[in-house]
């Protein structure tokens, strides 16, 4: 059996957000990208189930030739191989996920991580996209994940608590935080990682289905008032919340 | 083009939740706007409150039942739905921005082979097309977009948008036995969180952070939502220190709400916390640092000591609310 992990590259989450000339993506400029932070904790599931089963693991990603970057990063936390799908077009969920079917097919991998959400976009659909696509079975947003021979029981988080599901391979799981600890990447996994060769193909073409019209800056927040430095002032708040606000 | 929109309706529990509700209202809002026809689906064992589905401008729901459709199942809900959705020829599937929402609707769009919008937080009719807006970049920019294939999904972030006014009509429920739902991904257990209310579903949250010091300090916390009937929401600044669960973590590695009311309390307001909060109504922030970022997003600030300002607003609310 096969493992694959899906890396995306995205912007550090602190970076502050600057819209490009086109009214239509960011500026890329002084950004700095990096892992999609999910997608490290997709990378030490895999890695945990090879350790547990021995078998081979290969990180895939889709998109420019920077996003070799987060592939090194797969392959120096201890993943064996990475592809790189190349495309230097802006891609949709879906056109990204049909581009990391072909990709996991043609590398019959069985089990496949995903992060449960890429912080540049935030929609949350890539896995669950791709599983179906491949008619895999499913668990999104998955806290705890426990292989046994085919059988699969994973929790996933909902609202108020936790949904355990039970399934079997071939299956797509898309990590939360609280899956795991991450492990950092060895001097020696570093090292490693910079001799491997990122195997580089075109990804798998395929047409959008929704399209940017505009992005923009939300509405600014008007600061608003500081009532006071002390307990003083929680008569005046009350009143404010009951009163000008009417939330309470 | 047959002209209808479909709205998947979740329950749990056997109730319809309320922002399945609300999707439904602002689903016969564009269904009206459009003139399509609209029509509602539900999965599940029984459910009670469906008929009330009719308050909100969709008159007709078909419910797919059968007794192991309690929980919800991933591969049973979505080929249900997607099924459904062929045979009538929907053109638009409204989901919730959900747990379940977020699980179900890409599994349907596929099916469909339709485009999918997730988290929409408002929907504009532009020359007979939807344009939606949603939040990228964990809320620092917004984007409007269309969806170009002819069959097309949608998600609508909870409690953004408005019930309004509601009628009194009860929808048509039309209930349909389902033989052999495929189980090949099923919920065997659900196992419930210690916390009260979600973050997730509470209209007011008041969330501590690492200016509570430590995890003994927290009933101070709680003891506001407590008279406030709030949820604790928390930083991952308590949550990496072990003082919280995961659970109530927000921000952009844990939850996005959007309360009426979010009061931080010793929380500094890094972008990352703000990313998860930001549309929230109305926001209060108490911090002694007058210069902490969380200000410059408050509607209502006060700069002190946690340790004075909360005993004395948690008597202020006992009081104003007897
Ligand atoms: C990839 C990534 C993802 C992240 N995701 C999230 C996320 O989802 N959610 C999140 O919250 N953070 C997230 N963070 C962390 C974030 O950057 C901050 O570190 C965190 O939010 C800080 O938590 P805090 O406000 O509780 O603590 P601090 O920043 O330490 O702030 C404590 C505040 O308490 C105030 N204070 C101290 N004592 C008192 C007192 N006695 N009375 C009143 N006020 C007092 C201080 O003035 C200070 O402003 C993420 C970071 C990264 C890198
Ligand atoms: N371009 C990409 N290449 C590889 N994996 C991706 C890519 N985009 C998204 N993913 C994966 O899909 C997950 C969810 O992304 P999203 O649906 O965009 O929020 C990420 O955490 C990655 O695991």
């Amino acid at each position: 059996m096969k493992i694959a992990v899906c890396v995306s590259h995205a912007p550090d989450t602190a970076t502050k957000i600057i819209i490009g000339p086109d009214n239509k993506m960011i500026d890329p400029n002084g950004v700095t990208y990096a892992i999609n932070p999910f997608d490290e904790y997709a990378i030490e599931e895999a890695l945990r189930a090879k350790e547990k089963l021995g078998c081979e693991t290969i990180a895939i990603s889709t998109g420019r030739t920077a996003n070799k970057e987060s592939l090194r990063k797969a392959l120096a936390m201890g993943i064996d191989n990475a592809v790189l799908l190349r495309d230097d077009a802006e891609r949709d969920t879906l056109s990204t996920a049909k581009a990391l079917a072909e990709e996991i097919k043609t590398q019959s991998a069985e089990l496949v991580f995903f992060g449960k959400q890429s912080v540049d976009y935030d929609n949350s659909i890539t896995g669950q996209l791709t599983a179906e696509l491949l008619g895999y079975n499913c668990v999104s947003v998955v806290v705890d994940f426990k292989l046994d021979g085919n059988k699969i029981i994973a929790e996933r988080e909902i609202e108020g608590g936790r949904e355990v599901v039970e399934t079997t391979l071939p299956a797509v799981i898309t990590a939360q935080k609280g899956l795991n600890e991450p492990r950092y990447a060895s001097l020696k996994g570093i090292m490693a990682a910079k001799k491997k060769v990122i195997e580089e193909k075109p990804a798998l073409e395929s047409e959008n289905a929704v399209e940017i019209l505009k992005m923009k800056k939300p509405p600014m927040k008007h600061a608003g008032r500081i009532l006071g430095t002390d307990k003083s002032s929680v008569g005046e708040l009350v009143r404010l919340l009951k009163e000008e606000a009417k939330v309470i | 083009m047959s002209n209808k929109i479909l709205v998947f309706l979740e329950q749990r529990n056997g109730q319809i939740k309320k922002s399945s509700f609300e999707t439904a209202k602002t689903a016969s809002d564009i269904a009206r706007h459009l003139n399509y026809e609209i029509e509602a689906i539900s999965v599940g064992a029984v459910i009670e409150n469906v008929a009330e589905t009719g308050r909100y401008g969709v008159n007709k729901v078909t419910v797919f039942s059968n007794s192991t459709l309690a929980n919800y199942s991933t591969s049973a809900y979505s080929e249900l739905v997607a099924e459904y959705a062929k045979e009538t020829d929907a053109d638009i599937v409204f989901f919730s921005n959900t747990s379940m929402g977020k699980d179900i609707a890409p599994k349907v769009s596929i099916k469909l082979n339709a485009g999918t919008l997730m988290d929409c937080v408002s929907l504009d009719i532009s020359s007979g097309e939807i344009i939606a807006t949603r939040p990228v970049y964990a809320g620092r920019a917004l984007i409007e977009a269309k969806i170009t294939s002819a069959k097309k999904v949608f998600t609508l972030r909870p409690n953004v948008f408005n019930i309004g006014q509601t009628g009194d009509t009860q929808a048509e429920v039309v209930i349909k036995e389902v033989a052999v739902p495929n189980l090949s991904n099923k919920v065997i257990e659900i196992k419930k969180s210690e916390e009260k209310l979600d973050v997730a579903e509470a209209d007011i949250i008041v969330a501590g952070g690492r200016g509570l010091k430590g995890a003994e300090n927290f009933h101070l916390v709680e003891e506001l939502a407590d008279v406030l009937g709030a949820a604790v929401g928390t930083s991952r600044a308590t949550v990496d220190a072990g003082w919280r669960p995961h659970s109530e973590q927000i921000g952009q590695t844990g939850k996005t709400v959007s309360p009426n009311l979010y009061i931080a309390v010793g929380i500094s307001g890094a972008i990352q916390h703000i990313a998860g909060m930001s549309s929230s109504k109305c926001i209060v922030a108490i911090n002694k640092d007058k210069d902490a970022p969380i200000f410059s997003i408050a509607d209502y600030g006060i700069a002190g000591d946690v340790f004075e300002v909360l005993p004395a607003l948690i008597e202020e609310i006992k009081r104003a609310k007897s």
